[in-house]
């Protein structure tokens, strides 16, 4: 097999072809015989109750087939949290009912209170404008220190806007509030994660078939893990039974979070498919993207650092506000939570850890895991309060944070916020960090920005999160409600090619090439010989999709061992080839032969007689040849960097330019590095979007005000620079098959406070006492921070 | 959309006699109208389209006027050259799809209040010729999305008489990429004038203390110590008022810095 | 009902559209070509851009009936005439300039647009002209580099793999 299509190869993408010739085949792209169109009522106030709904005139309009409303959905179930929170005080978090219409309250701007199904598009729209729906406005509830004041609810039913008041780990409370009580230096930081829109770039689109003959739906939709979509349609929402749904999730034009969870658009197309007997299809608009996709971020918070006198850390504490949004989506109790909490060690040996956050109802669209989910939140607020303290102490930032690095030689290390990071090496990471940014000589560059009246920063950050989502046993434990495994079948066909089926979604991260490389890589065959199957629930044996850097981790560890599996049995089928034992036989470069002889059959040959099994032992060896395996992690993966990053403002107008980006990260071992290069590249964009462009703005009534592109600042060509990404210095992963840890989330977490401390790095060289600035950091921000210092 | 129908004139006669019923209304480059259409917050009866009326398009210079067809392009004025501040101006409107499309015409009688096209026109002290008069700018710019045209009126011609020396800066409002601030910059023998796109919830206007300055000296220097007030000024979530004030003064310098 | 004929892709094709009818829906809906995608609705995301007489234009936001009589080129015939894919696919294919390929038709065209008046773009002058091009997924970098290489310019010494 030629070597540069296996493990570490920069193959290129085969997916590419089709999406670069216009051949890639997305949900709208498809139509079905008989298709109809679904459109939606959405509520223009963010929070009212539902008077009444008067559907008969909408019903009359050419081209309607069917209104559905809140009461259509009454009997059936809700879309519920996929993680059980506990409070502090030991009581359930509250779980108040996600309908797949509004009934009785319409608690955001965009919720849905009715659907229209119609021959058209523009024929829907137009019996949707005939909908007469009276709605009494209620005041909204938007801001979260509001809402957990108010004495009116986004749920009457459960009496609060608090979903749960967690504490993490409430042993370590008393010991924390000491040390930070005893510390020679304490550094506070009050900060804001903004709220972002997911943005990918291909709106929600859900297509329902219905099949009277045997009962039988499918469902094509944007999903990033069709399974778990099924899963929850069928034990949840609408009691379809599995064997009788096919989910399907064709080509994906991104997701970054925003489509692993279900929503109720999938329940109503299903809904409306078996009512009129004929295909129903809805896709969104980007305006419906921006008012009813999952939101992240959205946390505001007080970080604490407790230092002793040689800058040690001793403690930090946090407390946090996450915004649920109205209703709890799928991921949205974890994301706050065990992806943030447990992240609160950050790279360093602290030895006091506690974090409270309380999760807060408000009548804005659900929020749950975005791009990191969690794990941006945790290093923001590390990072920044670290930035914070170095400048307090007159200390150099790096030489803070490498006096209370992990030292190589302390793995396994069970942090105090309660994981045990299992390998890394950050002095390294930072090490080949300030080589690549060439940091010597930034006091040259500082100065030719000044000579063009620009103030130039350096800002630095380290971090590590938590992917490979997840050892199902550990998150049992922590609430989860569903298993975090993944699977795959490998099969092998008569005439020696593979079709690999995985549990995975690829929608941007390139699995058609990755996947096969491992499997070349094993076989020792040709990778073009195998093909990827996902995304569609039929065809594949169960999976749990992709989100949390996790498809190759889990999945790709599936492949592995489904494809030992398909080694070892043809091992047995080459050994009754050769007359020799399965013990004698080596598989080195697609070809079995015997040890110490030159006896040999090719994988091709070894297929075949799978499949035509003449004279068989088949006492001993079953034909066909084709291996399913679940694989089940023995522990998260803890990819880290060292990223740096340098900015110009322009102390005039305040406008900051990103003139370079250095990530330096460790994912252990790479696959195909110009893939993970691609996922870091993508991950520095939403970052250094977060940090000085995207915001999600409601005001005081609850009207998203960013709800276009005309105001939400997505990062464009523009905006942001090139990018220098280093991955040399991988640490494998102790606990799986093949050493990985994870790339998708990096850039997007690292990213951020590097930004931001740039950016104040330049305004205080500038002589300006700024210590902080709320991201985005716009040029308007940036200035009126200047002013005011 | 609601459904309407589309007619496509030739000239610009059959344009405005198609523009008579009171239902229709003019299409553009559609750059503004259609996504406005496709939110259904308008239900026009019938588009009349002007792109293909051949004599509002192109560009011709006499006299020192330049005279631009209402239907020319962005795109077509950014390429042209012969009044610099003007093509440097249309080369950073929109994108490049946008300028293929978007029209001169279009954008003056829109009138957007962050739109560019209105700043150039306001500080040249250009004509808008319309198929039944000559507006001079100061007469054209009524308020936000207001102007003098009246209904069914159709801007044919824009002339620019070309000045000594102008600039414009413009501030990029990120997401939308029109002005969160624009100033354009007009030096000619009668003096200096100096438009504002973007600030005021007026729409463009003159900024005529800092004109006084650049008249007796035109330099940056001139305007040190000038500030506009930030009252009425537009503020959302992209700037305040105050900073849209602050704004003004640094793109005016910049203009004059720049300007040639 | 208006009838219009244009030429898209070299091919001439004729078909009723309502006056509403966007050349994007033309395309996708009663041509089938969909790889031109829409993802916004305020003519920003740019995964709908198309050549109309030469110049790119964004199909979402120009009637069918505008382009009656036009020659239109879309991403389904840009590849060369054997099928492989043309020097600007190519260059994305070669340097990751694309991730879930929903912008990727949008971005393509823009380039092609690009690279005809301006054969040597420098980065800047790239960067720019995607003002209107909106990617989520690869942060941009290859797809700057990718135009680059396409143009024919030395890109080895743009950091990546």
């Amino acid at each position: 097999m030629p070597k540069d299509g296996g493990i570490g190869a920069s193959t290129v993408r085969r997916e590419d072809v089709r999406f670069l010739t216009g051949t890639g085949q997305y949900c709208d792209d498809m139509n079905m015989f008989g298709q109809t169109a679904a459109v939606f009522a959405r509520s223009t106030v963010a929070n009212g109750v539902i008077k009444s709904i008067d559907t008969s005139a909408a019903e009359a309009m050419p081209g309607v087939l069917a209104v559905f409303t809140g009461e259509d959905f009454v009997e059936v179930g809700g879309n519920p949290a996929g993680w059980l929170i506990n409070s502090r005080d030991g009581e359930p978090m509250k779980e108040p009912k996600r309908p797949v219409l509004a009934h009785g309250k319409v608690r955001h701007v965009g919720d849905a209170y009715a659907a229209v199904i119609a021959e058209t598009v523009e024929q829907a729209k137009d019996a949707v404008e005939a909908i007469e729906a009276d709605i009494e406005e209620l005041p909204a509830i938007v801001n979260m220190k509001d809402a957990l004041a108010a004495d009116h609810y986004v749920h009457d039913e459960i009496g609060t806007n608090q979903c749960f008041d967690w504490g993490w780990i409430e042993d370590n409370r008393a010991a924390t509030d000491a040390a930070i009580k005893g510390a020679h230096h304490v550094t506070t930081l009050e900060l804001v994660n903004n709220r972002l829109v997911p943005n990918a770039m291909e709106p929600r689109c859900s297509m329902a078939q219905y099949n009277r003959a045997n009962d039988e739906y499918v469902l094509h939709t944007t999903s990033q893990n069709p399974h778990l979509t099924r899963l929850l349609i069928s034990a949840f929402v609408l009691g379809i039974p599995e064997n009788k749904l096919t989910v399907i999730a064709p080509d994906v034009g991104g997701g970054f979070g925003s489509k692993i969870y279900h929503y109720g658009e999938e329940a109503l197309v299903l809904a409306a498919a078996k009512k009129i007997g004929r295909p129903v299809k809805w896709t969104a608009d980007r305006t419906e993207a921006f008012l009813t996709d999952a939101h992240g971020r959205d946390h505001v918070t007080k970080i604490e650092l407790a230092m002793d006198k040689d800058g040690n850390f001793l403690a930090f504490r946090t407390e946090t506000m996450a915004n649920v949004g109205a209703y709890l989506s799928n991921f949205s109790t974890a994301t706050p939570t065990f992806l943030h909490g447990t992240l609160m060690a950050g790279n360093y040996t602290v030895p006091n850890i506690y974090v409270n956050v309380k999760a807060v109802f408000t009548n804005t669209a659900p929020v749950d895991a975005y791009r990191g989910a969690g794990r941006p939140e945790a290093t923001f607020s590390l990072e920044r309060v670290i930035d914070k303290a170095a400048r307090e102490i007159g200390m150099d930032p790096i030489a803070l944070r490498r006096k209370n690095f992990i030292k190589p030689d302390q793995y396994p290390f069970a942090s105090a916020a309660g994981l045990e990071y299992d390998s890394g090496n950050y002095d390294a990471l930072m090490d080949q960090m300030e080589k690549v940014a060439d940091m010597a000589g930034f006091e040259a560059r500082r100065k030719a920005s000044e000579k063009k009246g620009k103030l130039r920063g350096f800002g630095v950050n380290a971090y590590i999160e938590a992917c490979g989502i997840a050892p199902s046993n550990l998150v049992g434990v922590l609430g989860s409600r569903v298993g975090l495994y993944d699977a795959a079948t490998v099969r092998v066909n008569a005439t020696g090619n593979l079709s690999v089926m995985v549990g995975a979604h690829s929608h941007g991260q390139g699995h058609e090439t990755a996947f096969p490389q491992v499997v070349a890589e094993m076989l020792g065959i040709d990778p073009q010989s195998i093909d990827i199957v996902h995304g569609d629930t039929s065809k594949i044996p169960f999976g749990m999709g992709t989100y949390g850097s996790r498809s190759l981790a889990v999945c790709g560890s599936a492949v592995v061992r489904a494809t030992e599996k398909i080694i070892n049995k043809a091992k047995k089928i080459a050994a009754h080839m050769l007359e020799a034992s399965d013990g004698d036989i080596e598989l080195k470069d697609g070809v079995f032969s015997v040890a110490g002889t030159d006896k040999s059959v090719t994988f091709g040959e070894v297929a075949l007689k799978a499949y035509i099994p003449h004279e068989f032992p088949l006492e001993d060896i079953e034909p066909g040849l084709e291996e399913t395996a679940f694989y089940d992690p023995a522990n998260f993966t803890y990819p880290s960097g060292a990223y740096c990053c340098e900015v110009e403002v322009d102390p005039e107008t305040g406008k900051v330019s990103v003139e370079s980006m250095t990530a330096v990260d460790d994912f252990g071992n790479v696959i195909n590095p110009m893939i993970v290069t691609g996922q870091v590249h993508g991950g520095l964009g939403q970052g250094i979007g977060q940090a000085l462009l995207e915001n999600t703005t409601y005001d005081e009534n609850g009207q998203l005000l960013s709800a276009s592109y005309m105001d939400y600042v997505m990062p464009r060509a523009d905006d942001l620079p090139f990018y220098t990404v280093d991955h040399s210095q991988g640490n494998a992963c102790t606990h799986n098959p093949l050493g990985v840890k994870g790339c998708g989330e990096a850039g997007a977490i690292g990213s951020p406070p590097t930004v931001v401390n740039a950016v104040i790095d330049a305004l205080q060289s500038g002589g300006k006492n700024v210590t902080h600035i709320d991201m985005p950091m716009t040029p308007h921000r940036v200035w009126s921070a200047m002013q005011n210092a | 959309m609601y459904a309407f129908d589309i007619e496509r004139p030739a000239t610009v006669a059959e344009a405005v006699a198609a523009l008579s019923n009171e239902d229709a209304q003019a299409l553009g480059g559609g750059q503004t109208l259609i996504p406005t259409l496709k939110q259904r917050l308008a239900s026009p009866e019938k588009l009349v389209s002007l792109t293909g009326v051949a004599e509002m398009k192109g560009i011709s210079s006499a006299g020192g006027v330049l005279t631009i067809g209402g239907g020319t392009t962005h795109d077509d004025v950014a390429a042209d050259g012969s009044y610099k501040a003007l093509s440097e101006l249309a080369v950073n409107i929109g994108d490049p799809a946008v300028r293929s499309r978007g029209t001169i015409g279009g954008s003056l009688a829109n009138n957007d209040p962050s739109a560019c096209y209105p700043a150039a026109a306001l500080a040249s002290g250009a004509t808008i010729v319309t198929n039944t008069r000559e507006i001079a700018a100061d007469d054209y710019f009524v308020g936000l999305f207001e102007t003098a045209l009246d209904e069914g009126e159709i801007i044919t011609a824009v002339k620019f008489p070309i000045p000594e020396k102008a600039n414009y800066q413009k501030f990029v409002q990120p997401a939308s990429r029109f002005a969160l601030v624009g100033v354009f910059v007009a030096k000619t023998a009668d003096g200096v004038r100096v438009a504002v796109t973007g600030a005021s919830n007026e729409g463009v206007h003159r900024w005529t203390a800092a004109e006084d300055a650049l008249s007796k000296d035109f330099s940056a220097g001139a305007l040190e110590g000038l500030s506009v007030s930030a009252d009425d000024l537009i503020a959302d979530l992209h700037g305040s008022a105050e900073y849209r004030a602050h704004l003004v003064a640094v793109m005016t310098k910049r203009a004059v810095a720049a300007a040639s | 009902m208006t009838k219009v004929t244009m030429t898209i892709n070299g091919k001439s094709v004729s078909g009723e559209v309502e006056g509403r009818t966007l050349l994007s829906s033309f395309l996708r809906e009663d041509l089938h070509l969909t790889g031109t995608h829409i993802g916004c609705d305020t003519s920003q995301c740019g995964a709908c851009v198309v050549h109309v007489d030469g110049k790119p234009v964004k199909s979402c936001t120009m009637f069918a009936a505008e382009a009656d009589g036009a020659d239109v080129a879309t991403i389904e015939g840009q590849a060369n005439e054997d099928g492989s894919l043309n020097v600007i696919q190519a260059a994305f294919q070669e340097h990751h300039g694309l991730q879930c390929g929903f912008c990727t038709p949008g971005m393509v065209m823009s380039a092609a647009a690009l690279l005809k008046d301006n054969p040597k773009p420098s980065e800047a002058e790239v960067r720019e002209y995607l003002e209107g091009n909106i990617c989520r997924c690869t942060g941009y970098h290859n797809i700057v580099k990718a135009i680059m290489a396409a143009s024919g310019q030395d890109v080895s010494a743009i950091a990546a793999e």
